[in-house]
């Protein structure tokens, strides 16, 4: 079907326990999102059927366009008046989404290879393998055994290479005989992406044991990652193999008008799509009940991790682990017995529905929101990095600012925009409360634009980006993000109450505001226009993005919540004595109008 | 008549339930249809491959992996034992003699000419699954296990750790808002079901190991206790494998929370009878709550309730709030007004107002409360 043909869509997107269902309407020549159902998601007993809960999503949508999309469970195409659409198309991640095990000879090499490979087609990464991971070999084979994964990536060895490890890697794998998750009479998919000279000996051991797919090395090189290739199978295996055995998902792909994609690669897509449109580098994160995602684009590269154990509900007790309750106490303005805390956490854990009721319960599941939002941005920047092990060639200039091989790419001055997605971002009471979260969290520098993504849409938006980017990127802008405004946050450190940048912004109407930024505060501008500029002078010893002292003058977004100058500092932290800390929370907060005084 | 849906534990005084005995792996099921099983009766079992450990040859002999072939005194598919040898070089002279044994007894899996590595595996091991429950076997899936169906007390608490067991209920304290301390334990409580009330501190529970009581049920324990028992956090709810000697469930969840007078006065009522109880619980994906199941009737109940409970609460209904700053408060739903409320926190969202015992009336998100299926 040609684009132009394109006049209604409706996509869907099978969440693990709801499914959602937009409606896409062309008005003129603009793309409009214009209405949406949700239903139970039925892939679990007792109807085990994704359709039903798809169906369902969908008569809602009709009940409220008064459209009739559905000549009972057929998707009537091509749309004709009030009836049909020109197209449907699906994510999913119902089920646990697509869960992998990846392997590889070196882990800092091969094996962070193929954990981005396997992350950026959308699966959960279950672990990894390596040779020299620390594990002893019966480990190795024990722990393959163990978990059940949808496939596995094997991969290992530059191309002409070594070829002993990998094959090795590959006997250890026969030897576990490991066992889908799904669907126990057929085998287990696994994808071979190694050293093209081991291909013959990979096949010789696994040919016979598990269903073998061989593709191109996503490492043909020390200096060269190739991971398309092995994506593609990953999703072609997510189709064939993996969907088929789900419940209802056979009839699900036949009614859909392009590939069901898993959730959060769709997510990557739009990412990227948003992203290359804007010449943006973009921090897009889902922050889950269960689970957090983290996409970036930056300088061109696209990364995406998954924090399978950071969330807000079923795992918020794993927060609490893994950042220690210290860490999360810093961010109440208020003294909480720390057996209290415990108690509360490890109760939304086993009441994961439970929602806080007062304020003060508001600001201890925003205080792990925060803790959440920064260990998987951590996971992620350890992963979002230059490949491993390359020669590096390097003239005089570099030696004064020499980078190793595998540096983050992430650079939080380079960083233009933020896009935040789950619950605690999304539904927050006051969008100020997500604004200074995100913020807290990831401690933007310069200037950076900052939205949420209200209803989860970017999944829709992108599976349908593949098909129609003009239609993806027109409700992205419209109708998916809730723009919050612009942070503005001079790096530097200084002593409180010192003047560290002179501001003035201006709106599209022409509308000017200006002042002082003093050390220690946080100054909000309600700043509602779209488009505006920001014309910043910092002090010496804090930058902007132009170089330390030097003045910037840069585009910025009004939104809901408006300008936040943020002049706490870079590396921002909090005071270590407790009076002081909680003063200071109480002031920021005040100054961003959080919380009901 | 108004209504919601919402989730709620079970605690009921006779049910007829199914439970679902199945192996990991297909095995041989030893029971057939209609057959009455005891809960400590095997009805399937099956044998689970040995574990794998390797032996770089090539390395240990210092040779080529593709001259091992020739220094192997085993082939693939021989038996071995630990210490046996499996390689060995032939040199010119003895006292250069370098001999592989094997690590452990079990069978030769696998010689490789490429790493030079042989793989050996342990020999099977016996996977026995109990029948659990005393029922009768209602359906034989074969190669993997059985459906048992039984009748009998079943109650859900909202936490556990540690396997299922089996003994006697014994009630050690005198009402549900007394904490079971560790002078309440003692030697006639072993391999028994102990029910406590509101707490239980991380001394009892060292106690009851030492007394080797099989379980303890109380209305809420401390996250630091349960810290301080494991070694660890649990970071993620999917419990039922912890090893700390005893099984433990919790009625009603963190902190000291009284248990629900409704289920310490039927606990009661099965006092001195033989149940099964399991610890596990799993939040996520096919939700699993710790249970209790005392088969037969309490003295005062003459039939059995066969549907599994209606799914949702209309005004009259007894609830538990699950969330500050009331958490554990039990009422009773006085009316389910549709339209959306602002609560404290400034959310706008459904709520029940629930009246107390002592006349107050709350106003609660209809998220933050449980029903009580009785």
């Amino acid at each position: 079907m040609s684009q132009k043909d394109l006049e209604i869509i409706i996509a869907t997107d099978c969440g693990s326990t709801t499914t959602k269902a937009i409606l896409i309407e062309k008005k003129g020549d603009t793309y409009r999102q214009t209405f949406r159902g949700e239903a139970p998601t039925t892939v679990e007993a007792p109807f085990e059927d994704v359709t039903k809960g798809v169906l369902n999503a969908i008569t809602e949508v009709e009940e409220l366009s008064g459209r009739k999309i559905l000549d009972g469970e057929h998707i009537i195409t091509p749309n004709n008046g009030n009836t049909g659409a020109d197209i449907y198309v699906s994510t999913s991640s119902a089920g646990g989404g697509l869960q992998m095990m990846v392997a590889g000879a070196v882990k800092a090499m091969t094996g962070e290879s193929a954990q981005r490979c396997a992350l950026g087609a959308g699966a959960i990464v279950m672990d990894v393998l390596a040779s020299n991971d620390g594990r002893a070999d019966h480990e190795k084979i024990e722990r393959i055994r163990q978990l059940r994964p949808d496939m596995m990536l094997l991969s290992g060895g530059t191309d002409g290479g070594s070829v002993t490890h990998v094959v090795e890697l590959a006997q250890f794998l026969k030897a576990a005989d490991p066992k889908p998750r799904l669907g126990a009479s057929y085998k287990l998919p696994v994808i071979y992406a190694g050293n093209n000279k081991a291909q013959s000996q990979v096949k010789d051991i696994l040919d016979s044991s598990t269903a073998l797919i061989v593709t191109e090395n996503l490492r043909p090189s020390l200096e060269k990652e190739n991971l398309m290739p092995a994506r593609h199978k990953i999703h072609d295996i997510f189709l064939e193999h993996v969907m088929q055995q789900a419940p209802g998902y056979p009839k699900l792909m036949k009614m859909v008008g392009a590939p069901i994609m898993p959730t959060p690669a769709a997510v990557g897509v739009m990412t990227e799509k948003f992203a290359k449109a804007n010449n943006f580098n973009v921090l897009a994160v889902d922050i889950g009940g269960a689970t957090t995602d983290v996409f970036s684009v930056f300088s061109e590269v696209f990364n995406r991790t998954v924090s399978a154990n950071l969330g807000m509900s079923y795992s918020i007790s794993n927060v609490m682990a893994e950042a220690g309750l210290p860490n999360i106490l810093r961010w109440l303005p208020f003294d909480l017995d720390e057996q209290d805390l415990r108690n509360r956490l490890k109760n939304k854990m086993i009441r994961p529905t439970t929602i806080p009721a007062t304020v003060e319960d508001l600001q201890v599941e925003h205080a792990v929101a925060r803790e959440a939002l920064r260990l998987a941005f951590d996971q992620h920047k350890a992963l979002a990095v230059g490949l491993k092990g390359v020669q590096q060639e390097r003239s005089i200039s570099d030696a004064f600012d020499q980078t190793a091989s595998g540096a983050s790419l992430i650079n939080l001055m380079n960083l233009n925009y933020i896009i935040g997605s789950g619950g605690i971002l999304a539904h927050s009471p006051r969008r100020t409360q997500s604004m200074l979260m995100m913020i807290d969290a990831y401690q933007p520098e310069g200037v950076t634009m900052i939205a949420v993504d209200s209803i989860f849409m970017m999944p829709h938006l992108g599976v349908l980006a593949q098909i129609s980017e003009k239609a993806a990127l027109d409700v992205f802008y419209n109708d998916c993000l809730v723009r919050l405004g612009t942070c503005l946050a001079p790096k530097g450190m200084g002593k409180d109450g010192q003047v560290i940048m002179d501001w003035e912004i201006i709106g599209e109407d022409g509308k000017r505001h200006s002042g002082e930024l003093r050390f220690g505060d946080i100054l909000h501008i309600p700043f509602e226009s779209p488009k505006g500029r920001a014309i910043v002078k910092p002090a010496k010893g804090f930058d902007m993005g132009a170089g330390s002292g030097n003045k910037l003058e840069a585009n910025i977004e009004g939104g809901v919540v408006g300008v936040v100058l943020d002049g706490r500092g870079r590396p921002f932290d909090l005071a270590k004595a407790p009076a002081k800390r909680i003063a200071d929370l109480n002031k920021w907060y005040k100054a961003m109008d959080m919380y009901p005084v | 008549m108004a209504h919601a849906y919402t989730p709620g534990l079970k605690v009921i005084p006779c049910t007829v339930l199914r439970k679902k005995r199945l192996l990991p792996i297909p095995g041989r099921v030893l029971v057939e249809m209609g057959k009455q099983v005891e809960a400590l009766d095997i009805v399937a079992q099956t044998q689970l491959p040995g574990k794998v450990f390797s032996v770089n040859v090539a390395n240990r002999l210092a040779v080529g992996p593709e001259e091992i072939q020739d220094f192997m005194l085993k082939k693939e598919g021989d038996p071995v034992k630990k210490g046996e040898i499996i390689a060995e070089n032939k040199p010119f002279l003895k006292w250069f003699k370098t001999a592989v044994e094997s690590p452990v007894d079990g069978v030769i899996e696998a010689v490789s000419m490429v790493t030079g590595q042989v793989l050996l595996r342990e020999p099977p091991k016996l996977l026995p699954i109990k029948a659990y429950v005393k029922g009768t076997v209602v359906e034989v899936t074969p190669n993997f296990g059985v459906t048992i169906e039984s009748e009998g007390t079943f109650i859900q608490g909202i936490f556990g750790i540690g396997g299922e067991t089996n003994g006697e209920v014994a009630v050690a304290v005198a009402s549900p808002d007394e904490d079971l301390t560790p002078e309440d334990l003692n030697e006639t409580h072993k391999g028994k079901i102990v029910i406590g009330g509101k707490h239980a501190s991380l001394a009892t529970v060292k106690r009851a190991v030492e007394l080797g009581v099989h379980a303890i049920v109380v209305g809420g324990i401390h996250d630091r206790d349960l810290r301080q028992l494991l070694g660890y956090d649990i970071g993620v709810a999917v419990t039922g494998t912890e090893q700390v000697g005893v099984t433990l469930i919790v009625t009603e969840g963190f902190g000291m929370i009284p248990m629900a007078e409704y289920t310490f006065k039927l606990l009661s009522s099965r006092n001195g009878e033989r149940a099964s109880v399991s610890g596990a619980t799993q939040i996520r994906a096919g939700v699993m709550r710790p249970e209790i199941l005392v088969p037969g009737y309490p003295k005062n109940v003459t039939i059995c309730k066969k549907e599994q409970g209606r799914g949702w609460i209309e005004p009259g209904d007894p609830v538990r709030i699950i969330r500050e700053p009331h958490f554990g408060v039990i009422g009773v739903v006085k009316s389910l007004p549709p339209e959306l409320t602002k609560v404290g926190s400034e959310s706008h969202v459904r709520v029940l107002e629930v009246d107390l015992p002592g006349g107050e009336t709350l106003v609660i998100p209809r998220a933050n409360i449980e029903v009580l299926e009785k």
